[in-house]
Parts: structure tokens; C-alpha cells; sequence
């Protein structure tokens, strides 16, 4: 089945999660062969995911692992001396 | 070697039987997603720390509740994304409901994309226009994108975790990664190497 480019852009998401079925697929592969407008939308999103999935974008606060695992040990200790006096 | 999910149960139950420094452990590998995935909703450092914090202790308190029927991790986010949306509707009310299904979104066209090279990130600008993009987000959409495309969570435990549709999920997926095309293309196409570009390419296809 020939798909127009809106069509494509459609299955764009679904189609990087490799979540369309097989005929689906051929059909986007067959119309992204010769178009370069969709092949290079394709391209731009799967670029956008990799580089939002990089650590350094949305880096962590400094001083949050260590903030946090001080919270952990009180909240343990806290439990600790609970659960002695329920005992 | 063992899945994460058998050592994280066994370490769960190491803890309830009171070994329970072993907390620090479990909670490592998923600190910098409760952080992410509460900074996605709330958009502010100090809130998101603050929410990711209490998301944790309370997931401490709760262990005893968790019935592995899930993995740790997707708990946990469920855990996370109740103490932001508390907080948000503290803050404000987020009324971004009516954007939803009816919005189509059409792709940035750019014939001439290349692939853009991880050592652009060097470029702090960069960083800011992605980091920005993405806050800028309807919330709707931003949650999903995070919990997807950050947190790799699949789409049944995105769809589990915030109590909708996997199709539902997935219409919010593809409108939000193509709004990020429309608003980030343009932008880093300025970036763009010489690089030839790579198609086709497998990502998530395998």
C-alpha cells in the first residue's frame, strides 16, 4: 500500500519503538525510500531521543545523591529506635 | 547473572527482615529517576528534590507493601509521580486536559537533517534548548515523554502507572516527541554535522 507522507509521520513514534506490525513497516520503509522529507523527519526525532536521553541534559543537583542518602540513614534510624520500643 | 528484579527482591526482603541499611542499595540505581520523572512534572530543582525525596521514604515505609508483582523501579515512579501531582495541584492548577486528542502535530520539514553528534552537548546552549523544549511541554505530554524516552519504562507500565489506556499512552508519546521535532529541529539543524546520515537505523525495532 502506498502511504502519503502524513500517513508516515503518523506511525513515526510507533515505528522507532518497532511497534507496527510487519506490512505496516514495509510500507513506511517503501515510501521513506524515496522521501526525503519524511526520511529526514524520522531522523531528527530519533536524534532528539538520543540526545534527550544523554546525562547531561537534566543533570541532578549537586549534592543530591549524598542529601538524600543523609535522609535515608535518619529515616532508618528512626525506624530503628521504633521498632526497639515497640519490642 | 541475576535479573535486577530478583536481586532487588531479595534485597527488599533483606531489608523487611531488618538488614535495613541495605535501603541505600536498592535505592541507588533509581535516585536519578525519581528525580527526573518528579522535575518533569515540576520543573523547578528544589521542588523535584524535595518530591523525590519524600517519594523515597515513603517507598521505605511502604516496602512491606510492595508485592513484586511490578519491578522496584516502576513502584517507585508511581510513588514519585503521586507525591508531584500532589504538590503541582498544591501549586497550581494544571489544566492541560483539553489539549489532548484532538491536536494534530505536524513535524518541522527539513530535507537536509543530518545526524547531530553526542559531543554537541559540550555546547551548554544546547543542553538549555532541550532541557527547555521538553519543560515546556503540556504536562500530559511531558510526563509520558520522561517515563518513555528517560525512564524506559514500557508502555503497559506507563499505561499502569498513571491509570490510562496503552493506546492512550502511545497518542501521548507520538504527539510529544513530535512536538519536540517541531520546536528542536530548526534549532539543531544549525548543529548539524557533515556527517552523512544513517538510515535505516534500528532503536527501539529489535
Amino acid at each position: 500500500m502506498n502511504l502519503d507522507c502524513k500517513h508516515v509521520w503518523a506511525y513515526i513514534s510507533d515505528y522507532i519503538d518497532g511497534s507496527v506490525d510487519p506490512e505496516r513497516r514495509r510500507d513506511i520503509e517503501n515510501h521513506l525510500a524515496h522521501c526525503e522529507i519524511c526520511s529526514a523527519i524520522l531522523d531528527s526525532v530519533h536524534n532528539i531521543l538520543i540526545l534527550t536521553a544523554d546525562d547531561r541534559v537534566f543533570a541532578l543537583p549537586i549534592g543530591y545523591s549524598q542529601r538524600l542518602h543523609e535522609r535515608i540513614a535518619e529515616e532508618i534510624r528512626t525506624s530503628e529506635d521504633d521498632g526497639s520500643s515497640d519490642g | 547473572m541475576r535479573d535486577q528484579h530478583t536481586k532487588e527482591l531479595e534485597l527488599i526482603h533483606a531489608i523487611l527482615e531488618g538488614d535495613r541499611d541495605l535501603f541505600h542499595e536498592l535505592i541507588r540505581p533509581h535516585e536519578r529517576t525519581a528525580y527526573l520523572t518528579a522535575f518533569s512534572l515540576l520543573r523547578n530543582e528544589a521542588d523535584a528534590e524535595d518530591v523525590a525525596q519524600e517519594a523515597i521514604l515513603k517507598a521505605y515505609r511502604a516496602l512491606a507493601t510492595f508485592r513484586g508483582a511490578s519491578r522496584f523501579g516502576t513502584w517507585l515512579v508511581s510513588i514519585v509521580l503521586n507525591e508531584a501531582r500532589g504538590r503541582l495541584r498544591k501549586k497550581l492548577r494544571a489544566n492541560t486536559e483539553s489539549f489532548e486528542e484532538q491536536v494534530e502535530v505536524s513535524p518541522a520539514l527539513l530535507t537536509d537533517w543530518r545526524e547531530i553528534p553526542s559531543e554537541a552537548l559540550e555546547r551548554h546552549e544546547l543542553i538549555q534548548k532541550i532541557e527547555s523544549a521538553i519543560k515546556d511541554l503540556p504536562l500530559t505530554f511531558r510526563e509520558v515523554f520522561v517515563l518513555r524516552d528517560r525512564d524506559e519504562l514500557a508502555i503497559d507500565e506507563i499505561a499502569a502507572t498513571l491509570g490510562i489506556t496503552e493506546n492512550l499512552v502511545k497518542v501521548r508519546l507520538h504527539r510529544a516527541r513530535m512536538m519536540l521535532q517541531k520546536c528542536l529541529a530548526p534549532y539543531l539543524k544549525s548543529t548539524v554535522s557533515s556527517r552523512p546520515r544513517r538510515f535505516p537505523f534500528s532503536w527501539r525495532a529489535q
